[in-house]
């Protein structure tokens, strides 16, 4: 159903570090979505994951290829929420705040190295 | 015909105000800071101050109805006023009470009261208490102290973005990521959302609302629209707050 659309658009999104997969890497699990339906035909999705390293830049930009690749590919209208679990990382409300700010998402995105970065981890190999 | 460009900002511009003087602007942006200009008969632009007391983007300004008092809301959770003491602008007061990121705000038509929106779903008014002021409110020195007398929280599910407070029927409308718009009405306290709009893309259907007499003395009539979007029209007081919304349901 939705849970799975979801799962399976993150499971393959690449590590901005190292050659794997969020899932090889365990940054995403099945228990990492939740989804809430909010109004007709309309669901809230909500991911945790959890940052391989406690390194700020690398969490913020998992975040954004998450967020990014979600609202391209989920075939249903939604509303998104991504917060790092609960627990792994010293400054997540920072984290979690940056990656819910649709302002800074926009200005991340503007940004050209990011992007590019971000292109990378979210497109499907052919 | 665009007449001056101004620049100095480090980051996006977010937001610009007129003082109701004319004679200066604000504006504020991502890079933390809020500048005021001044324009003289000339229409000569002149940055007469750069306030850095934010400490995070400055989402929004607005100036107060009719004193030379300005209002800023930022990522820092925090909305500053400034003013201008012996020459010089400054931050004199701090309003500190949202937990998270101040998108908007609103002044009332007296500005005594100011209405703050954010990120953490809630609406907060705030009233000026001058020093001397019958309730009792410390302030220090000189300066007002701004106190929050009112949260609006439990009506709006995600950032509320951007907040607007009627001068002529007092109504304070709140724009909010759940894709609705609320309008509240001023009871005792604040308390009771009285109207729920939702904008949606899906077709048309016709709908007539008739709303309590108290609120909005009207009423409001939607029909399906060739274009996406429905129209519906309003009373004339209520389109200073919205258009081209398609009302789903509504809470009396």
């Amino acid at each position: 159903g939705r849970l799975s659309s979801a799962l399976d658009i993150i499971r393959t999104i690449r590590d901005p570090e190292k050659p794997n997969t969020l899932e090889e890497l365990e940054v995403v699990t099945e228990s990492c979505v939740e989804v809430h339906e909010i109004g007709e035909d309309e669901y809230l999705v909500i991911i945790r994951f959890t940052p391989t390293v406690p390194h700020c830049s690398l969490a913020t930009l998992i975040g954004l290829c998450l967020r990014i690749k979600l609202q391209r590919c989920l075939p249903f209208r939604h509303k998104l929420e991504i917060y790092i679990s609960e627990g792994t990382h010293s400054t997540e409300e920072d984290i979690n705040k940056q990656i819910n700010d649709k302002e800074r998402v926009a200005a991340a995105m503007e940004n050209p190295n990011l992007r590019e970065i971000v292109e990378q981890c979210v497109t499907e190999p052919d | 015909q665009c007449v001056t460009t101004l620049e100095g900002h480090e980051n996006e511009v977010k937001s610009v105000a007129w003082a109701p003087s004319g004679t200066l602007l604000a504006t504020c942006s991502r890079d933390k800071s809020v500048w005021v200009w001044e324009v003289d008969e000339e229409e000569e632009y002149e940055c007469v101050s750069v306030l850095n007391s934010h400490t995070q983007d400055v989402k929004h300004v607005v100036w107060h109805p009719n004193q030379e008092l300005l209002a800023s809301a930022s990522y820092d959770d925090t909305v500053k006023l400034y003013h201008e003491e012996e020459d010089d602008w400054v931050c004199c007061a701090t309003l500190e009470g949202h937990e998270s990121t101040v998108w908007s705000m609103a002044f009332d038509r007296s500005g005594e009261r100011l209405a703050s929106c954010s990120d953490d779903k809630t609406v907060r008014i705030w009233r000026r208490y001058k020093p001397g002021n019958e309730e009792g409110v410390a302030c220090s020195g000189t300066d007002p102290t701004w106190k929050c007398v009112c949260n609006l929280s439990g009506y709006h599910t995600r950032t509320i973005y951007d907040v607007a407070w009627c001068h002529l029927t007092g109504a304070l409308a709140t724009a909010c990521g759940d894709d609705a718009i609320r309008v509240f009405e001023e009871s005792a306290v604040f308390a009771a959302a009285l109207l729920l709009l939702l904008c949606h893309n899906s077709p048309g259907r016709a709908v007539t609302l008739h709303c309590s007499a108290s609120v909005l003395r009207t009423s409001v009539e939607a029909e399906p629209s060739r274009k996406k979007r429905p129209r519906v029209s309003f009373s004339r007081h209520m389109s200073l707050m919205a258009r081209a919304v398609f009302p789903v349901s509504f809470l009396e």
